[in-house]
């Protein structure tokens, strides 16, 4: 309801005259500093507009003063790179993986820079920073257990046509269901399996790895691809079971499930993700992690 | 307690009583503003114990950290944010206008339950994967139709109270809810143009595409901000904090300055948050520069509430309803500066999609409109119920403090998080390669991710202690406790 205009006794600013519900409002003036502040916002504002892109038209907008754009921004901070990596790209856009590896300078651009970045950004995700890898199918790469092959070449074709991916020159290699598909029984599985685990440990039923070894020799199973001494093949893509690295778990069971019915992982061909020159320099990268061969 | 005596007798005296007020409807808007702040704080705990420990997306798609991302953000902001403005407008709108409810107990009461309704409708949608996949604006096209008949109703109800007001002029509250609920219905309107595939299927398409359906949508969200957590508020705060503090509104001039102010250049905000995107250059201006220009007319709101305070300031160390007031107008000045200043495009380069912006939007969810909305509860709840004072101030006190740790915890973190994030990101090495993998700066992370789920964890604790408080009240109880509270001199015109 309206009161009179009066005077506040604390502030000795007088009131409006209005009233809502109990409350009365002061008639204080704006604060100075507040409007001041608030005006240079607005010169400052209308100074950005004279500058840089702002009024938009029909057909266009004003571009201001410093002609800036964003888009020509970028492509000039992205050649001031080019231009810094320059001389050292071109070369390792020329030299094969071998000279890389021989020549300092270029091995230290792509192991310490170019291979070592792009390798955290698209790599690290499954093979871990470093190429420690992850349990669950994502192989090491700091070792010198390699599955398709550890020299550059090998690690250079993994890398730009993938493995099981949807690259037609794909590395490609499945190991059978041998379980799912009842090629094998459960027992000659498990036994199997005994065997695999003695190869490169101890086996709690020496009477079971016997008969997996019987089985493991016959020509037309586990000898085939991973070989007599379980050395496995890197044209197969076939591991080498003597060694205590296992991608799936090395217990009894752990084995018996892989060969019952196994898991795959896949890698995407990086081809058509990254240039040759970043390609060249992951490859030399993983190559000097450890096991390069 | 001589502030709430005084408070009983104010209003009892001269011709208030006679008009009808509909406190039933606020009752029930105020009940659903705890109800489903607690939903929201906790809904928030959990998902943020599910960045620090990703075990915690239990393998289910519905309880995936993207499907509860929404139901937090949302029971935030519509659930607990729009209770308390549904719940302190349609009190306030009463009380300043002396007119009751236009549209009766009816109209009023398809208020509660349908906008309850748009709650459940879109919160079961979330979980179950139906989204349009626009932040703030996830619901799709049948829940977005029906909280148009309901927003359309509020706006019939409010305004129509207006209209039949028994007072010579609108108070500044109203403008504040006016211009809240007008805009809101604009934007929600435009951002959810959209196309259904079928009108027996949940799916629709955005009128707009690309880049315009980009900047639609941030011209909605960044006004949801805008209109609904701040102009909204702005109402609760313009109301409560004279209210509680018996002191007269500090500057009548500076409250229609910065509301005009406010409400013309907040509109042009949103393309700052399409900084360096597809968005062309003289857009982006736009947004930065009306930004930077919003700092002075957000910060009228806030002299206006702490100056209201002149005279009255030794009430900060006795009542703690006031403090929650108090201290949100303070969190809204922070927020309303560092806003602007994230919208400043070198400044944004750092800061955009970094945990910067999280700590950023949990400043002003938490500190202003959390806080702000808790005074105004602690305030009415008494007042609804026609009890004497709260069962405890001692306990609004042990709900300010722990609230407040978490949130200091919660903003603190982000920022040395976000900052750290944008930092890595942008560090290259001496041969122009990125120093850090995105996997490293997750890493680094995780510390903060812990910090900030505390922070929550203190938040919801506070707020389970007022469920308990309000309780207790409603049930009538006071609780013997001394020290707040004295006795004050009445000095103030305010008080009649």
């Amino acid at each position: 309801m309206p009161s009179e205009v009066e005077k506040d006794a604390i502030t000795g600013t007088e009131t409006t005259g209005h009233e809502w519900d109990g409350i009365k409002e002061l008639n204080t003036p704006l604060p100075k500093w507040w409007l001041y502040v608030m005006y240079a916002t607005i010169i400052w504002s209308l100074g950005y507009f004279v500058f840089y892109p702002a009024i938009p038209w029909v057909n266009g907008f004003t571009r201001g003063i410093l002609d800036y754009d964003q888009r020509t921004d970028l492509d000039r901070q992205l050649a001031e790179v080019r231009e810094f990596r320059g001389e050292l790209l071109t070369r390792i856009e020329g030299a094969s993986l071998a000279e890389i590896r021989e020549d300092d300078e270029l091995l230290d651009f792509a192991v310490r820079g170019g291979g070592r970045a792009a390798f955290a950004e698209n790599c690290a995700p499954c093979h871990g920073l470093g190429g420690g890898g992850q349990q669950g199918g994502y192989p090491a790469l700091a070792d010198d257990a390699w599955i398709w092959g550890g020299t550059l070449d090998d690690i250079y074709a993994t890398l730009l046509y993938g493995i099981r991916s949807d690259h037609p020159q794909t590395r490609f290699g499945i190991m059978p269901a041998y379980g799912v598909d009842e090629i094998l029984t459960r027992e000659e599985i498990t036994d199997i399996a005994h065997y695999v685990v003695s190869l490169s440990g101890e086996t709690e039923d020496a009477e079971a790895a016997a008969r997996g070894a019987e089985l493991y020799q016959r020509p037309d199973l586990c000898v085939t691809c991973h070989g007599e001494n379980a050395e496995g093949n890197v044209f197969l893509g076939a591991p080498a079971l003597s060694d205590q690295i296992w991608l799936y778990g090395g217990t009894v069971a752990e084995i018996t499930a892989q060969v019952h019915n196994p898991q795959y992982g896949v890698m995407p061909a990086w081809i058509d993700r990254l240039d040759d020159a970043t390609i060249k320099m992951v490859s030399v990268y993983v190559h000097a992690l450890g096991g390069g061969q | 307690m001589a502030t709430a005596a005084a408070a009983v007798a104010q209003d009892t005296a001269g011709t208030r009583d006679s008009v009808d007020y509909n406190e039933d409807v606020v009752r029930l808007f105020t009940l659903a503003t705890v109800f489903w702040g607690v939903v929201a704080f906790l809904v928030g705990v959990v998902i943020a114990l599910q960045l620090a420990y990703p075990v915690l997306n239990l393998g289910l798609e519905w309880t995936s950290f993207g499907r509860l991302r929404p139901v937090h953000t949302s029971a935030a902001i519509f659930a607990f944010g729009g209770n308390a403005l549904f719940a302190t407008s349609l009190y306030v709108v009463q009380r300043t206008c002396r007119a009751s409810l236009f549209g009766g107990r009816d109209l009023a009461n398809f208020l509660f339950w349908g906008y309850q309704l748009f709650i459940v409708l879109a919160a079961s949608g979330y979980v179950l994967g139906i989204t349009q996949g626009r932040e703030y604006a996830e619901p799709e096209w049948y829940v977005d139709l029906w909280l148009t008949i309901v927003w359309v109703a509020y706006l019939i109800v409010f305004a129509g109270t207006l209209f039949k007001r028994q007072e010579p002029h609108i108070y500044v509250a109203n403008w504040f809810y006016l211009a809240f609920i007008i805009t809101v219905a604009m934007l929600h309107i435009v951002n959810n143009l959209a196309v259904p595939v079928s009108f027996a299927g949940v799916t629709s398409y955005s009128l707009f595409s690309g880049v315009q359906d980009a900047l639609t949508q941030w011209w909605y969200g960044h006004n949801a901000v805008g209109f609904f957590l701040t102009a909204g508020f702005l109402g609760i705060m313009y109301y409560f904090v004279p209210k509680r503090a018996e002191r007269p509104v500090y500057s009548y001039r500076l409250s229609i300055v910065h509301f005009w102010s406010l409400i013309f250049l907040y509109i042009w905000a949103g393309p700052h948050h399409l900084h360096y995107t597809a968005l062309p250059d003289w857009a982006q201006t736009l947004g930065m520069t009306f930004s930077v220009m919003l700092w002075m007319p957000s910060w009228g709101g806030m002299i206006n509430g702490i100056m209201t305070l002149s005279g009255a300031w030794d009430k900060l160390r006795t009542d703690p309803v006031l403090r929650f007031l108090v201290v949100s107008v303070a969190f809204y000045g922070m927020s309303t500066f560092e806003g602007p200043l994230m919208s400043v495009k070198p400044v944004n380069a750092l800061s955009h999609y970094t945990d910067w912006t999280v700590g950023h939007v949990h400043s002003g969810a938490l500190g202003w409109v959390a806080f702000v909305s808790f005074g105004a509860v602690y305030y009415l709840v008494p007042k609804l119920w026609k009890r004497r004072e709260l069962y405890s101030l001692k306990l609004v006190s042990v709900h300010f403090w722990i609230a407040t740790v978490g949130i200091v915890l919660y903003i603190t973190a982000m920022w040395v998080s976000g900052i750290m994030q944008g930092l890595m990101w942008r560090s290259y090495d001496s041969l122009g390669f990125l120093q850090y993998s995105f996997i490293e700066t997750v890493e680094r992370m995780h510390p903060f991710y812990v910090i900030r789920a505390l922070g929550g964890i203190l938040f919801l604790l506070g707020a389970l202690v007022m469920v308990y408080n309000l309780i207790r009240t409603i049930r009538g109880d006071i609780r013997q406790e001394a020290g707040l509270a004295p006795v004050r001199p009445a000095a103030a015109v305010s008080a009649e």
